[in-house]
């Protein structure tokens, strides 16, 4: 039975309707349809696939050995380059990257399902806890990383294995960075995040200190004094801010925090959601966050982007998740002011827009959308504390092609870096990179201090 | 509408899809069904002789292999004849032949290699009113340990000397089922024209092993931890079997003698195949035992159509027309050259092509044209091999186009010669037959 009381409200549906809306968004295969579906790769060479993947996992490879029986060589396959194939089976816009470039598209329009088919993989390994790996023996050398999100991960494991002994800095309670705070909860049920996080640890020579944020515990300066290297992994750890009148009124909310309340709540019934939402914004997150918002009991939730669909960062499938579930998309509405009732959010006013000269513009016209709560996700930024003595452009850290910052001795990767996608993958891929650079680089200081001796 | 009525030795029936002797038709019942289902006749399955019937092993008796999505492309089986006592086939037989007088029903059989043994059963059968016998010299596993079966169907002069009983002692006709499980099928074929054999069937079963189970290291399928050798059928077979047809229908000592196609046949195309190379009729086992008796009526129709398609009027029209292009290698025109071609608007881009004939073949596809993804015949390379042909995923869009004579071939650089010449006649051959001056 939903409750469909104005306002912020927490246990909205029964406990069923919570557990049926948060389940698993695309179960794991079964036996039976994962050979189904591996059957259809057409082993390409070259693969356009592979290509299209930013840590250009041998595809074509891995399918084929779920095809003959072998999952675990395949889960294999994926983590030879990409540790977290698994939350990447499960989060990547397959629709934009491999599945994409999939040649079964020319002629069906229906790719193989790659996604589907790593997570089927990388499942049954992670889930009978297979050790791939074993760190090269002790360099006596010390990496810090610097946040524990996909890009550390990433580079963790990749300096743990050459040998490296890894000290990895976490700003909060738990590790996993966006793939535990920042994804809807039904991408990943049953804590996936932590089991995978256990998983890539498990390798050994890795330490994480939770809760010690950059800047207020420990400082860039002192990390390269204790560390023979530095890796900084940080991510976007600021929102951009509603700049309108009443922006500030209570029921006018950051959609990231919200995402990760939900995530970290006991129980979904706890967190209290409107029952007219509006969100701001047309990427990843304002789905993330509308979907959830609608799973969680709103009545009429709405999606207010200030340009056209075809402007939106947030894919098609995502798009499309969105309506399926009865969230409202529309187009060409920028945000004016916020009303209040009782210092509560009553309501919030946007302007058309529309595109003149190439800019886009307001076009006068306005528009007044009932509300009770209000979620903004017009993007994330570089949180800059304690990168101060760091270069940055465009908003990032600046990277050379190996992940090397402006300062010797410090690398950095993922959405805090320049040259990314803003996506797990991609943050993974880097993480890795400048692993292995640094690792080079570290083999040279040693190959010299041997020389010296 | 195409006349598909089938007239095989004498042996009338409405069309010529007969079901093979084989667990299909044991028994009436299933023989019934299969009539009702529109199946033209059957091969009763292997009697043996009277006495103690055969036992069979209570363990699996099929393996198989299999393509994608798990389609059956192969299957083996250790049945042996049938294990119901002779009195009660014999009955079942007479029963159903007076029901269904339209159909074809012929007997296999299959006694000892003894005079008397094939005297004694060839009466019984024919007083059940069968239309002929099948003699089973083709079974591979099991009766051939008892010196039947491919024992017999593997020496020459035991077909002819058992052949020769049956024309002697009943007025049925013969038909001589053999197996491919020998090098030359033309000698098994020759020795029952010899001993006067009205037609021929084959393939029977080839010898295999279909799989291993690989946990308890022992052939599948296992029962109770060995395995044997099975008679290999189904799809996968059907190449070997058109071989084997063609080469009785094109060699000058048997060509005419009747043949019943076996082998493979699930499709109205595979018997339209068979018939081609010489096949008078086709016999199908697997099919049926994979899909149901239904698949009869996918096969009637596309034989039909196809038929009304060409203008085929009846199965006297198509029967042994491809025989005369079945010819050596030798007599291959060498001066044809054909080039792949690929269709770019049909291309994926799957690059098998490409992988295929740069590591196992003639170095003649692009991978990239101008540094764009794209697959492209170098004809100054390409020998027209086909192998991209069979290996790329999509239909039709790689094909190989002969070249007309007098074009520039421009991996020889010469033009295409327009006369036929051939290996017999090649300077190359230190055997061949010049001309004379």
């Amino acid at each position: 039975m939903r409750t469909l009381e104005p306002g912020l409200k927490a246990g909205r549906l029964d406990a069923a309707d919570y557990q049926r809306n948060f389940a698993d968004l695309h179960p794991r295969l079964g036996e039976h349809e994962a050979l189904v579906a591996s059957d259809r790769c057409y082993f390409c060479h070259d693969a356009p696939c592979m290509t299209a993947c930013p840590t250009a996992i041998d595809i074509p490879m891995f399918i084929r050995q779920i095809s003959t029986g072998n999952p675990i060589g395949s889960a294999k396959t994926i983590f030879d380059q990409n540790i977290l194939g698994g939350m990447c089976a499960r989060v990547c816009p397959t629709e934009q990257l491999c599945e994409e470039s999939c040649v079964r598209n020319t002629a069906e329009e229906r790719p193989v399902e790659i996604g589907r088919l790593q997570r089927y993989a990388t499942d049954i390994a992670i889930d009978q806890g297979r050790q791939f790996y074993t760190p090269a023996p002790s360099t006596g050398r010390t990496v810090a990383v610097v946040g524990a999100g996909p890009a550390g991960l990433s580079a963790a494991h990749r300096l743990a294995l050459h040998g490296h002994l890894v000290t990895i800095y976490e700003a909060r309670e738990k590790a996993g960075g966006l793939n535990e705070y920042g994804i809807a909860a039904y991408k990943t049920p049953n804590d996936f995040a932590q089991r995978e996080v256990d998983y890539i640890l498990s390798l050994g020579n890795i330490d994480v200190l939770d809760g010690q944020m950059l800047g207020r515990d420990f400082t860039l300066a002192e990390l390269q004094v204790k560390h023979d290297a530095v890796f900084i992994g940080a991510g976007l750890g600021n929102v951009n801010m509603l700049n309108i009148p009443g922006a500030q009124i209570n029921g006018v909310m950051d959609a990231v925090e919200f995402i990760s309340h939900l995530r970290q709540a006991d129980s979904k019934a706890d967190v209290p959601v409107g029952r007219d939402v509006v969100v701001i914004g047309g990427g990843m997150t304002a789905i993330d966050a509308a979907v959830q918002a609608k799973l969680l009991g709103a009545e009429n939730v709405t999606i207010c982007y200030r340009r056209g669909k075809e402007h939106m960062n947030a894919s098609t499938f995502e798009q499309d998740l969105a309506a399926s579930k009865g969230v409202h998309i529309r187009h060409w509405l920028q945000p004016k002011d916020v009303a209040h009732h009782h210092g509560h959010v009553s309501a919030i006013t946007f302007e058309y827009t529309h595109i003149e000269d190439g800019i886009m513009k307001g076009t006068g016209h306005k528009t007044e959308i009932k509300t009770d709560q209000i979620l903004v996700a017009i993007g994330q930024k570089l949180d800059g504390y304690g990168l101060e003595d760091l270069r940055v452009e465009g908003g990032k850290i600046a990277i050379d092609a190996e992940g090397r910052t402006s300062i010797t001795g410090i690398w950095a990767g993922g959405d805090c870096a320049t040259g990314g996608q803003d996506l797990t993958v991609s943050a993974v891929a880097m993480g890795r990179d400048a692993a292995e650079s640094i690792n080079q680089s570290l083999a040279m200081q040693m190959a010299g201090a041997s020389a010296v001796a | 509408m195409a006349d598909l009525r089938n007239n095989f030795v004498g042996i009338k029936s409405p069309n010529p899809f007969w079901l093979a002797s084989a667990p299909p038709t044991d028994k009436a019942y299933n023989v019934e069904r299969a009539f009702r289902a529109g199946w033209g006749g059957v091969v009763w399955k292997t009697l043996g002789s009277e006495g103690p019937p055969v036992v069979n092993v209570n363990g699996p008796r099929y393996g198989a292999i299999w393509g994608a999505d798990r389609r059956l492309l192969g299957l083996n089986n250790i049945e042996l004849i049938t294990d119901r006592p002779l009195q009660i086939n014999l009955q079942e037989m007479k029963q159903v032949k007076m029901k269904w007088p339209d159909r074809a029903l012929v007997a296999s059989i299959m006694v000892p290699c003894v005079e008397e043994e094939w005297k004694a059963i060839l009466p019984l059968v024919e007083e059940t009113g069968a239309d002929g016998i099948e003699l089973n010299f083709g079974c591979p596993h099991g009766m051939s340990e008892r010196g039947m079966g491919a024992a017999v169907g593997q020496v020459p002069e035991y077909i002819e000397m058992v052949v020769r009983w049956c024309k002697q002692y009943s007025r049925m006709p013969v038909i001589t089922k053999l197996t491919p499980n020998i090098a030359d099928i033309r000698k098994p074929a020759r020795a029952a024209k010899s001993g006067g054999t009205d037609a021929v069937s084959l393939i029977n079963t080839i010898n295999s092993i279909v799989s291993v189970d690989l946990d308890n290291f022992a052939p599948n399928p296992t029962v109770g931890g060995k395995g044997t050798h099975g008679g290999y059928c189904g799809p996968a077979v059907k190449p070997i079997a058109l071989n084997m047809v063609a080469e009785i229908a094109r060699d000058p000592e048997t060509h005419g003698l009747p043949i019943s196609g076996i082998g493979g046949v699930t499709t109205w195309r595979d018997a339209a195949e068979f018939m081609v190379l010489g096949a008078g009729n086709v016999q199908v086992c697997t099919a049926a035992m994979t899909y149901g008796f239904k698949i009869v009526e996918e096969m009637i129709t596309g034989l039909s159509d196809w038929m009304d398609a060409k203008g085929h009027r009846d199965l006297d029209d198509i029967t042994g027309r491809a025989v005369p292009n079945v010819t050596d290698w030798q007599y291959l025109n060498l001066n044809y050259i054909a080039k792949a071609h690929i269709d770019q608007d049909a291309c994926i881009k799957c690059g098998r092509c490409h992988i295929a004939c740069e590591d196992t073949s003639h170095q003649a596809i692009t991978q990239f044209v101008d540094g764009v993804r794209k697959f492209e015949v170098m004809e100054d390379e390409c020998v027209g091999c086909n192998l991209c042909v069979n290996v790329c995923p999509v239909e039709n869009c790689i094909t190989l186009v002969g070249l007309d004579a007098g074009v520039l071939d421009q991996r020889t650089g010469k033009p295409v010669d327009p006369n036929y010449a051939n290996w017999t006649t090649h300077p190359n051959n230190p055997m061949s037959v010049q001309a004379a001056e």
